[in-house]
């Protein structure tokens, strides 16, 4: 695919724990093209996380390993290239905003000096240029008084204003791709909604790619342009936005969307509920993970894994289930 | 959700402050006003929800109800009784009726006691019941929370969150009570297991004829769950009204824009919202601002919003709105 800026493919991880190999990443292959969004959705546990740690090398080795893949990034492989190259591109070219804005702000330095770091690191500035795109950076993201604020420390810093400035950080080095690790799961609606026009704003004007992660189908919604969604360490689905929302075709997908009431009023008497829980693989499985808790699983589903295959109504649109949930039965 | 008319609990200027103490002599120098000068009445039968961005004194409110706190001021009266002039022996009677399910279920259940003693206990420290028909009550709860009576021997880590927050709605129903403050009992779970626990507390609800107060800072489910609503900003309700009126028509700027921020799982239809985007962030409880609490935010705010509190006014039957200009 010479189009993709990110070209993931068959990337697996597993972990080593006291209970036996944890399989996180099980054979997970995408693309990112320039300047798209792509959004990933799943539960807690499913590997979103671990699925772009691995592409960075951020797992923790052990207990954690990369087991198989590529990373492919504007041609080379990020899995392979020497540890000076891939400091060089985490941070500069491919950024990340992580899960929790707390842990990831050191709370003992100033947030000016956490924003100036990347800077000289990088891109060697001096420190007074350093200190004047710091302010710049907390102007673009909306803290007033940006100059004066550099000063202060993380606790003297809202919630929301944290995550602004792990965005400023993440944005300082001009990256071509952000990864955005739930960003906005911890603060309020208000919050959440200020943050998302921001990285749309934003996103508009610099360019760059976002990979959104989050467990909020009705964010992504409204930002991405593709969603993958994961369960067990695999993508059972992936779709251009608006045909995953119309036409949900995995089990899962569709058992997700069926439990979300809507503040719209779409009102539904009875939420749906997908009975049982997502599971922890302690090996790779030979039969299809969501089997257990699907309503349409037939004999095959347990005796063998589905790939992601085209849906018949669009070729962009791929679903990993043996059965077309549109008729209940099973896929030619 | 078939709520009759009949009030069965009367909030009246309910507050709760929490003094902040400072220096070497611990001298009081001011006042969370977590909660200040809230009214409403829960109907028999039926779920109000409760709703606002965190911090806003939703959880201090339950608590201040079920008398778990002693408000600075104001009445709680269930089913015609004042509990906050409550004496204590009185009070530990009503506290059957009354029961609370808390936001996180890793925290809120002891990890040394078995699920069977988690759920027992209510009953052996009201002492209803001897030690056989104690377990035959235990086992009567789980099934009812549909979770296996086997599971009574085992320790709440061996429980994924779900199954922990059915554990914590067991305890919650051991007496029986008519009224059960649900303190974001949801917020902690993975999607596909909120609307498992959701429709058991539908079921449940329907089965023993229970009354809800549903806190949540999720207006979706909030929507789905409740008969009434109340939006709650800075320690003040900004406004209350049964749930389509609340979500169809909003009275109140603050409601409008958090019903406008809520991201919709349809592209679709989330393209075509109007979007309110507020300003900054919600101001300390130690320090609100005069007048309307919500006028450093507010987009349509005007001098007289820094002068004077607007007062909680009825402006429909039944909604009620604090707002200077809502008409
Ligand atoms: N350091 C680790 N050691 C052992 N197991 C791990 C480790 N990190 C992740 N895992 C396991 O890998 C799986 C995938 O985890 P991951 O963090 O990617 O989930 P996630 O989809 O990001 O979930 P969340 O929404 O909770 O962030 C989980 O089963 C998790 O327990
Ligand atoms: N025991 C306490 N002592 C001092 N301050 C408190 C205490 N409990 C709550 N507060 C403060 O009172 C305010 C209201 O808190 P409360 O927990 O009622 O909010 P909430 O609406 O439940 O928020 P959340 O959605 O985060 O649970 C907050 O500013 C909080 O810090
Ligand atoms: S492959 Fe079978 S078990 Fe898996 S999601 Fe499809 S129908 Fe369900
Ligand atoms: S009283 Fe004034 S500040 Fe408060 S909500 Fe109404 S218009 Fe806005
Ligand atoms: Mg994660
Ligand atoms: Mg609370």
């Amino acid at each position: 695919m010479p189009d993709s800026l990110l070209d993931v493919q068959g990337l697996e991880t597993t972990f080593k724990t006291p209970d036996g190999v944890v399989h996180a990443v099980n054979g997970v292959s995408f693309n990112l093209k320039e300047g798209e969004t792509l959004g990933v959705v799943g539960e807690s546990g499913c590997g979103k996380s671990v699925t772009m740690h691995s592409t960075l090398r951020l797992i923790p080795s052990p207990p954690g390993r990369i087991a198989a893949g590529q990373a492919f990034f504007n041609g080379r492989d990020l899995l392979t290239m020497s540890n000076d190259e891939i400091r060089g591109v985490r941070g500069a070219q491919i950024s990340m905003i992580f899960q929790d804005p707390m842990t990831s702000l050191n709370p003992v330095l100033s947030i000016g000096r956490q924003l100036e770091e990347p800077l000289l690191l990088h891109l060697g500035m001096t420190r007074k240029q350093a200190e004047d795109r710091s302010t710049e950076l907390l102007e673009m993201v909306g803290i007033p008084n940006a100059r004066e604020r550099l000063k202060d420390y993380p606790h003297q810093y809202s919630g929301g204003m944290r995550q602004r400035v792990m965005i400023a950080m993440a944005l300082s080095c001009s990256p071509q791709i952000l990864i955005a690790d739930e960003p906005t799961t911890a603060l309020d609606v208000t919050i959440q909604a200020q943050i998302v026009e921001l990285v749309k704003r934003l996103r508009d004007e610099l360019g760059m790619a976002i990979i959104w992660i989050t467990h909020d189908l009705g964010i992504v919604a409204g930002l991405a342009r593709r969603v993958m969604v994961m369960y067990g360490g695999y993508i059972i689905e992936e779709s251009p936005v608006n045909d995953l929302y119309a036409n949900p075709s995995h089990p899962y997908t569709i058992g997700l969307l069926g439990s979300l009431p809507r503040v719209d009023g779409l009102h539904q008497d009875k939420l749906f509920s997908i009975e049982g829980l997502p599971p922890v693989l302690y090996h790779k499985p030979n039969a299809c993970p969501f089997a257990p808790r699907c309503r349409w699983a037939m004999e095959r589903c347990w005796k063998e894994n589905p790939a992601l295959e085209p849906v018949p109504s669009s070729p962009e649109h791929r679903v990993a289930c043996w059965v077309d949930t549109k008729t209940g039965r099973p896929r030619s | 959700m078939t709520a009759n008319n009949e009030v069965l609990l009367h909030v009246d200027n309910l507050v709760m402050h929490f003094p902040i103490y400072r220096g070497v002599f611990q001298r009081q120098v001011g006042a969370v006003r977590a909660v200040d000068g809230v009214s409403f009445d829960v109907k028999r039968g039926e779920t109000l929800g409760l709703v606002g961005e965190s911090g806003c004194g939703k959880s201090t409110t339950g608590r201040a109800i079920l008398q778990l706190y002693k408000p600075t001021a104001g009445k709680v009266e269930y089913e015609g009784t004042n509990l906050v002039t409550l004496k204590r022996e009185p009070m530990r009677q009503m506290r059957r009726k009354m029961q609370m399910i808390f936001q996180d279920p890793y925290a809120s259940l002891n990890p040394r006691m078995t699920v069977g003693q988690l759920v027992g206990e209510p009953l052996m420290v009201h002492s209803v019941t001897t030690g056989e028909e104690i377990d035959k009550r235990v086992e009567q709860l789980l099934e009812l929370v549909k979770l296996n009576p086997a599971f009574a021997t085992r320790y709440p880590h061996e429980f994924s969150g779900g199954q922990r927050q059915r554990i914590g709605v067991a305890r919650a129903l051991a007496l029986n009570p008519n009224f059960i403050i649900c303190d974001e009992p949801i917020s902690a779970l993975d999607v596909s297991i909120q609307a498992q626990v959701v429709n058991l507390l539908e079921e449940l609800q329907q089965q023993f004829g229970l009354t809800y107060l549903f806190i949540a800072h999720d207006l979706s489910m909030v929507r789905h769950i409740s008969d009434r609503v109340a939006v709650m900003y800075l320690g003040v309700i900004m406004e209350l009204a049964e749930r389509e009126e609340l979500y169809n028509n909003p009275l109140h700027p603050y409601t409008q824009a958090l019903l406008s921020a809520v991201p919709i799982p349809d592209p679709v239809a989330d393209a075509q919202r109007k979007r309110v985007i507020l300003e900054g962030d919600v101001p300390s409880p130690a320090n609100p601002p005069s007048g309307c609490r919500f006028r450093t935010r507010c987009p349509i705010a005007v001098p007289l919003c820094a002068e004077s509190q607007p007062e909680f006014r009825e402006l429909r039957p039944g909604h009620f709105v604090a707002c200077h200009l809502a008409k």
